[in-house]
């Protein structure tokens, strides 16, 4: 057990330099491959109008012109205790985590994306909550009542659910329930938890629900199959024939061991969605890193775009990580291995 | 003596089959997998149902221009005259729905939104298809190798495919196509974008045919005609191209039905978001963006929107159904 976390650790640890190597090369080397200079992506600090002298001074102070792993390194010296810029005049300091200025504001990338991060986790626990009750619910009635009129309704509807894009799905129950019915506030309404914790579940209630019924659908259909393939094994009959009685089969039997993939995917589905839910948040227009990925891309702005996928990536990781810890938990194999 | 197993001496003068075949008047032959499969299929009105819509969309595509030459105006031709000056509202009863015009019009500019509607299964269709094609091809190729070296093939392809899984893939693929300028490689306008598209939304999903085809070739590789290939001499490239792939066609199929659909959504995310195929070539998700601003006229969404849906849907039955013909126990 305790050689199985540490190994995972590593494994984790490991994906971070990986991702984080990727995201770098991305940003700092394939520009440079495909033709950039020093001094033109140094002018994107100084604006159009820069003369090619304080281009030159800004890729200087920059460090443009280090070869590339220095530049990697303070890259990632930046994150870790972070980084200080001499701006000419004085040193500016970037606190750790550093994630880079703003080409446009000339701000530090990491108290925005702190700030963004409120809306995104608002928007992705209550989400997340709302989808797994729902879908794994719906996927063991379907599963245990095989062939009824709820198994075919439901997976009816989670087909359905399926096949939407989510802005479509989106833009309908905003139409519907806040323009026509008046029932819930319009897009664009957020209220910090802070501030007020009723308007905040209410001015996040639609989106939460369109952006739930998604997933939930998707995991309906996965938690159904799941039960249908556990249900069939030897072991059930088995605890059938102990006479166990059949609540604690189906739970404890068949769905612990149905779980098993739907833990690894939700892993990976909250992880991507705290970076971001790009979709959802255009819809609704709230302000998380999604939306602030998609500003930042609209308007060339590569430092935020950096921050959000490396934040995003580190999610996914960590999102990973308690996965395979909770594996151990659910999954008895797992602690013996 | 003869040994018991040899039997060449003493071969019945009649097969078996033929003393059934006087009896039921029907030969009995052997069925492979994919007969077995297709006679399911067939049974499957759902599925069938899902394949014919699917043709038809397909049809529809191809026929673009005819269809709407005949029930439609062209889809960039503007009928301002149709649209009030003040509001941009079509004039008449469900923005503008008449014989004339099948879907209405668009607001503003008046173009015919049912023409715009056929045109735009173009895009979403060819873009599907050839993606879909890079992501099998990559994600088919990856999954075998690491399925049947193992060892630190494995391990380094599987952990490729673990980083691909943990990157958040639509601002990449927002942030990448948005980078590009107007002309690379060679090409320009809508043929540049699409390729763009094909090559981006193909190169981000291959991970999750790789695993499961890497899952499936772990186990084949342990089966005896596995061993029976090995034994005879047969060098890997055999191994993998003759013994292996063919009995992977299945779920190779199966997946690449069902990774169509998610490669429609991909897409209309991508056009939504303003960074797919340019105005003013229609797309689903382009008109999906345009009616954000329009929301108080719904017909201007549902179309593009339900198009989306039956597209999608229809894959997803045909998909479905696919895989309870090949496996049917999780009906």
């Amino acid at each position: 057990m305790i050689t199985y976390i540490i190994r995972r650790l590593i494994g984790a640890v490991i994906m971070l330099v990986i991702v984080s190597i990727v995201t770098f090369a991305i940003f700092f080397l394939v520009p440079r491959l495909v033709g950039a200079t020093p001094e033109s992506m140094a002018s994107r600090y100084a604006g159009r109008t820069a003369t090619a002298e304080t281009q030159h001074l800004i890729a200087q102070r920059l460090g443009f012109y280090d070869p590339m792993p220095v530049q990697y390194g303070r890259f990632v010296k930046g994150l870790v205790v972070g980084a200080e810029y001499d701006t000419g005049t004085s040193v500016e300091k970037c606190p750790a985590p550093c994630f880079g200025y703003s080409y446009l504001t000339q701000q530090p990338v990491w108290p925005d994306l702190v700030d963004r991060s409120r809306v995104t986790f608002s928007l992705g626990v209550g989400a997340a909550v709302i989808w797994v009750i729902a879908g794994v619910a719906t996927g063991v009635i379907s599963a245990l009542r095989r062939r009824s009129f709820f198994d075919r309704a439901a997976m009816g509807i989670a087909l359905a659910g399926v096949s939407m894009p989510v802005f479509f799905t989106g833009m309908i129950s905003l139409v519907f329930f806040s323009y026509y019915l008046g029932w819930t506030v319009p897009g664009g309404t957020y209220v910090d938890f802070t501030v007020d914790p009723f308007q905040w579940a209410y001015s996040l209630i639609l989106p939460w629900v369109t952006l739930a019924f998604l997933f939930a659908a998707g995991y309906a259909r996965l938690t159904r199959a799941g039960m249908l393939e556990t249900m069939n094994e030897d072991y059930i009959r088995t605890a059938r024939a102990k006479g166990l009685p059949e609540r604690t089969v189906v739970v404890k039997h068949g769905l612990r061991a149905a779980l098993t993939p739907i833990v690894t995917i939700f892993g990976l589905d909250f992880g991507l969605l705290l970076g971001g839910a790009v979709l959802t948040e255009s819809t609704f227009s709230l302000n998380g890193l999604g939306k602030y990925a998609i500003e930042a891309i609209v308007s060339n702005d590569l430092p935020k775009v950096m921050g959000v996928t490396l934040l995003t990536a580190v999610f996914v990781v960590i999102a990973n990580l308690i996965v395979d810890l909770l594996y151990a938990v659910v999954d008895p194999r797992v602690r013996l291995a | 003596m003869t040994a018991p197993l040899d039997v060449s001496g003493s071969a019945p003068e009649t097969p078996p089959e033929s003393v059934l075949e006087g009896a039921g008047g029907k030969s009995i032959t052997g069925r492979s997998l994919g007969q077995i499969a297709w006679s399911r299929l067939k049974r499957d009105k759902v599925a069938m149902a899902g394949a014919g819509i699917v043709i038809l969309l397909i049809l529809m595509a191809i026929f673009a221009p005819a269809i709407v030459g005949l029930l439609g105006h062209p889809p960039q031709r503007f009928h301002e005259d149709l649209t009030d000056p003040n509001t941009g509202v079509p004039i008449g009863a469900f923005g503008g729905m008449s014989w004339d015009f099948l879907f209405g019009l668009e607001p503003r500019n008046g173009r015919d939104l049912f023409s715009r509607v056929v045109y735009g299964a173009r895009i979403s269709l060819l873009i599907a298809f050839l993606a879909t094609l890079v992501s099998v091809v990559i994600g088919t190729l990856m999954g075998v190798v690491a399925g049947y070296f193992g060892g630190w093939v494995d391990t380094l392809i599987g952990r490729t495919m673990d980083i691909f899984l943990a990157f958040p893939l639509l601002v990449f693929a927002i942030a990448l196509v948005g980078a590009i300028p107007d002309t690379a490689f060679g090409l320009t306008g809508d043929s540049l974008r699409i390729a763009l598209l094909v090559f981006i939304i193909g190169f981000f999903n291959w991970p999750y045919i790789g695993r499961i085809i890497r899952g499936q070739t772990l186990s084949l590789r342990e089966r005896e005609f596995v061993d029976a290939a090995r034994s005879l001499g047969a060098r890997w490239p055999h191994i993998i191209f003759r013994e292996l792939l063919p009995n992977l066609m299945a779920p190779i199929l199966i997946y690449a039905t069902l990774l169509i659909p998610s490669n429609i959504l991909f897409e209309s995310a991508l056009s939504f978001l303003g960074v797919g195929v340019r105005p003013p070539t229609p797309t689903w998700g382009g008109m999906l963006a345009d009616a954000v601003r329009f929301f108080t006229l719904p017909h201007f969404a549902i179309f593009p929107g339900m198009a989306i849906f039956i597209t999608v849907l229809s894959f997803n039955l045909f998909g479905d159904g696919l895989r309870d013909a090949f496996d049917p126990r999780t009906r």
